[in-house]
């Protein structure tokens, strides 16, 4: 393909709209049109130039902006479905049970379809990455043709061009006063004032031009960033319960650091010491004022050896609360939540006729004694023990777990009486006497329980290419959002001063400029050639 | 110091109040002017009126931000409220780049709308749980606000143009749709009206339902039950009877409320039409006339492009520098982190196509009603309706 030589002696690449020197109208199929099409200064764009190959195809789908809104809009309807009904990381049940059991064939259908985890799901992820796709291709299409015009762009300018540009305006007295003092108002004004051969292009404000792209590589690197998470070792996320009083290794550590939880705080707000909130508390209840752990971090000093203690050294304490994470060499540890554990229980020892205590006894339900003596001839075995205790499915009793969720024990209560003992079964509000009439009993006395936080551990190395995306996005949005490139022309033609102008955006601005500018001389402000045009479609 | 806080916003409500038919003042008698630029006696005092009842309401703001000890941003009654100063706020700004009385006539009614709107809630001053402990709350929150409320704007201008601009001769699906958003703000007033009434009068009954897993509940109505809850039974002696009894998943006194706004909303409606004899739109066309339209589209485009950065940055950014010291990730798909990208894919959108397809004039001013209902959805709907780790801003 050959490039174009425009009569001012500028060479154009093939495919160039207007020249980029002087804005002659090179491409014939403009001419059909009132006033110019500025956008991209006419330059020529890759993608209206070729499309004969599939790079050629491929580069010209994505970088329609059309497509690119397209993909947007998929993407904004995609986003309302999934919020519809919970995701399935805010659901507390398994979702094939869930959804159908909250939502009936509504929700059934919202799961069959894969809705519960629409963000995840690939052709949600398909849609970002074409708008990846399309933010990259859309913009090295527009940006490099549209840096090289404005870099050539000469002073002198074509009659075609400024008479084709939408503020335009024709002087037949030509005053060398006149032309001094709008020169010394432009520069006052911050234009970037040139000059050649008595003609003269006033600019500001073009580096507003890029703001456009460099939010987009901004976006890119946003995007980049999220996909850096599914690197292995980028990002760690890992729950992390400690019981009060215990310490833990910090998973994905590589058993470097331990955290040991001296106290777990829970605290609401209380009526009367906060007299403001009185009566929305009366209103909703209680309400939480602080989830704390208090906690001690400590760092293994001794090689990582299998079945040997490690030796810790203390590195701080803190008090983790919402909000208030703590934070070391990467990592992260949250609040998250907490639970309260049942520690031990305590029975009495009771002859069922006469409900007469005969000794107490504590069963520590981590670990619990096998007898516990409690003198007179009086004693209690456990003959089992089930922490979370269920009946199986073949009818004998069995445990879920090894927490202490629902602890149930057979006994063997040995007394002067029956000195080789009764056996009784107790559950919580349960008690199965299996070999017949018991003449003692375990009676229930208390419980203690002990609290266990729930921390989140997170390492997330992807961070700086989300924080780097989102400042770049945030400046080149607000650079090209609050700034404008305006560019005033004011040209001798045929013994005429012509003055034309340009803004990529805000014509109200410029127009309300160009009348201060003009101010205290004799030329005319330029015409609205636009609104001129639709004053006469509408007949007003 | 709550009390004083209170009187400062009711102070700013009449303020607006009064400024508004000021400003409709201001354009009757911009003719006799003729091109004189500048504002007319009837423009300066509605500017005025406004800017005091702003200055009353930043000292309502202030004063409940010392009562509570935190900024009173952090539920439904301070956040509307705030929304709705922003918005006032916004227009101030507005209106001294572009000098139009006739935008304060329509942004005005919205914001007293948005305020009226916020007065429905619970306005006690409420202690903050431990997520929303921290000065990101100030920060994140009334960025959000303003960004939200400069991009309400946008829209106020679009109904300018979509007045202007339609045919009122002929009923279109154009005089079917601009009729429509003027509804939808009457069933607001009709929300307003009901809930006021029904409070005023102190009405009240009591339901015991059955839920969805079985459970019984109670339920208590404030207004007259329309639709019933799951297996009602009615409590209240003399209480009303339910007409519809409604399944367990769907909220019935929400429902109900829902009801009473659209059926006192349709009352009010008629009777607006029964004086006008015409379509609202068309009622209101007379007072547009004056203005330019490429004008109008300018300040609503303009209103896009100062309030989405601002909006991208409280939505988006701040919420998730916030999100990760909260909830430990910035972005978790939390229902009204959705609808913030949202709210943002429809602007970036709506940029997009004006600046490559040309979308200017009517097409923008439909996209700007189109933005302010999603942010109105965002702000009302997923609040009450759709429960996240947001909800609590749903009390």
């Amino acid at each position: 393909m050959k490039d174009v030589k425009c009569e001012c002696g500028h060479v154009n690449p093939h495919g160039t709209v207007l020249c980029e020197a002087c804005g002659k109208i090179l491409d014939e199929r403009e001419n059909k049109d009132q006033l110019l099409d500025m956008r991209y200064e006419g330059s020529a764009r890759r993608s209206q130039t070729y499309n004969k190959t599939i790079v050629d195809k491929i580069w010209n789908f994505f970088s329609s902006v059309k497509v690119g809104v397209w993909l947007i809009v998929l993407t904004l309807l995609a986003s309302i479905l999934g919020t519809v009904l919970p995701q399935k990381m805010y659901i507390d049940l398994p979702p094939e049970v869930y959804y159908k059991q909250e939502y009936g064939w509504f929700g059934e259908l919202y799961y069959r379809l894969g809705f519960h985890d629409l963000y995840g799901s690939w052709w949600y992820l398909l849609l970002i990455a074409m708008i990846g796709i399309s933010l990259v291709i859309c913009s090295l299409d527009r940006v490099v043709p549209l840096y090289k015009a404005l870099k050539v762009q000469r002073v002198t300018r074509h009659v075609g061009f400024l008479k084709r540009q939408r503020l335009f305006g024709i002087n037949t007295e030509i005053n060398d006063k006149d032309l001094h003092l709008v020169k010394e108002h432009l520069k006052e004004r911050r234009y970037h004032v040139r000059e050649e051969n008595g003609d003269l292009l006033a600019e500001k404000g073009r580096f507003s031009r890029w703001g456009p792209y460099i939010n987009h590589v901004g976006l890119i690197i946003f995007l980049f960033g999220g996909m850096l998470r599914f690197i292995p070792g980028m990002f760690v996320n890992e729950n992390l319960w400690v019981k009060e009083g215990e310490t833990a290794a910090v998973p994905e550590t590589g058993e470097t650091f331990y955290l040991q939880n001296n106290q777990f705080i829970l605290q609401h707000y209380d009526k009367d010491q906060n007299k403001t909130f009185e009566k929305a508390l009366e209103r909703a209840g209680d309400v939480v004022k602080n989830y704390q752990s208090n906690v001690v971090l400590y760092k293994r000093v001794s090689d990582n050896l299998p079945g040997e203690k490690p030796k810790l050294e203390k590195v701080k304490e803190y008090k983790v609360r919402v909000n208030h994470p703590l934070d070391f060499e990467g990592y992260s540890i949250f609040q998250a939540s907490f639970r309260s554990e049942l520690k031990s229980m305590s029975f009495f020892l009771a002859n069922k006729n006469t409900n007469q205590s005969v000794g107490e006894l504590e069963i520590d339900l981590q670990d619990p004694k096998e007898t516990y003596d409690l003198g007179n001839g009086y004693a209690v075995k456990i003959l089992n023990y089930f922490p979370d205790f269920e009946f199986a499915k073949d009818g004998e009793p069995t445990t879920k777990t090894r927490v202490p969720n629902n602890p149930a024990f057979v006994f063997q209560m040995i007394s002067p009486e029956k000195p080789e003992g009764e056996t009784s079964f107790v559950a919580i509000k349960q008690t199965i006497e299996p070999f017949g009439d018991n003449t003692y009993k375990m009676a229930f006395k208390g419980i203690e329980t002990k609290n266990t936080s729930g921390f989140i551990v997170r390492k997330d190395s992807t961070l700086w290419a989300i924080i780097l995306g989102g400042i770049l996005f945030m400046i080149g949005v607000i650079q090209g959002a609050y700034w404008n490139h305006r560019r005033i022309w004011i040209q001798q033609k045929d013994g005429q001063v012509w003055i034309s102008a340009h803004t990529n955006k805000n014509w109200y601005g410029l127009k309300q400029e160009i009348e201060k500018v003009l101010r205290d001389t004799k030329l005319n402000i330029p015409e609205d050639q636009q609104q001129s045009e639709k004053t006469d479609k509408e007949g007003i | 110091m709550a009390s004083l806080s209170s009187n400062l916003l009711f102070i700013a409500f009449i303020l607006y109040l009064v400024a508004t038919p000021f400003y409709g003042g201001a354009i009757k008698s911009k003719k006799e002017l003729n091109e004189n630029k500048g504002t007319n006696k009837w423009g300066v005092i509605a500017v005025a009126l406004t800017i005091v009842g702003f200055i009353a309401q930043l000292g309502y703001f202030v004063t409940r931000w010392i009562a509570s000890g935190h900024a009173p941003v952090s539920n439904m009654f301070e956040f509307t409220t705030f929304f709705g100063m922003a918005l006032v706020g916004a227009f101030i700004v507005i209106y001294f780049i572009y000098r139009t009385s006739l935008l304060g006539l329509f942004t005005m009614p919205v914001a007293l709308l948005v305020i009226a709107y916020a007065s429905m809630f619970p306005k006690d001053i409420s202690p903050l749980i431990p997520a929303l402990q921290s000065y990101w709350l100030h920060i994140h929150v009334t960025t959000v606000a303003i960004g939200e409320a400069i991009l309400a704007i946008s829209f106020a201008a679009g109904v300018i143009y979509l007045v202007k601009a339609i045919d009122q001769t002929k009923s279109s699906k154009r005089t079917f749709w601009l009729e429509a958003v003027m509804f939808s703000l009457i069933a607001v007033l009709g929300f307003v009206a009901v809930s006021t009434i029904f409070s005023a009068s102190g009405y009240h009954e009591t339901f015991n339902w059955t839920d969805k897993h079985g459970k019984v509940n109670v339920m208590e109505y404030t207004m007259p039950a329309i639709t019933g809850p799951h297996e009602g039974e009615l409590l209240t002696k003399e209480g009303f009877k339910p007409l519809v009894e409604m399944p367990a998943i769907i909220n019935a006194k929400k429902l109900n409320t829902v009801i009473w706004s659209l059926m006192a909303g349709l009352v009010l409606y008629g009777l607006i039409r029964l004086v006008l004899r015409k379509r609202i739109a068309a009622g209101l066309k007379p007072l547009v006339k004056n203005i330019n339209l490429d004008f109008v589209d300018e300040i609503s485009y303009r209103s896009v492009l100062i309030g989405f950065p601002v909006f991208t940055l409280g939505g988006l950014v701040f919420a998730m520098i916030w999100a990760q010291m909260a909830w430990s990730r910035f972005w978790g798909w939390d229902p009204k982190e959705v609808w913030a990208l949202i709210t943002w894919l429809f602007y970036a959108a709506f940029m997009h196509l004006r600046l490559s397809k040309g979308w200017h004039g009517e097409k923008s001013a439909w996209l700007a009603v189109i933005g302010f209902v999603i942010i109105m959805f965002n702000l009302v709907a997923v609040n009450l309706i759709i429960a996240g780790l947001h909800s609590y801003a749903g009390s």
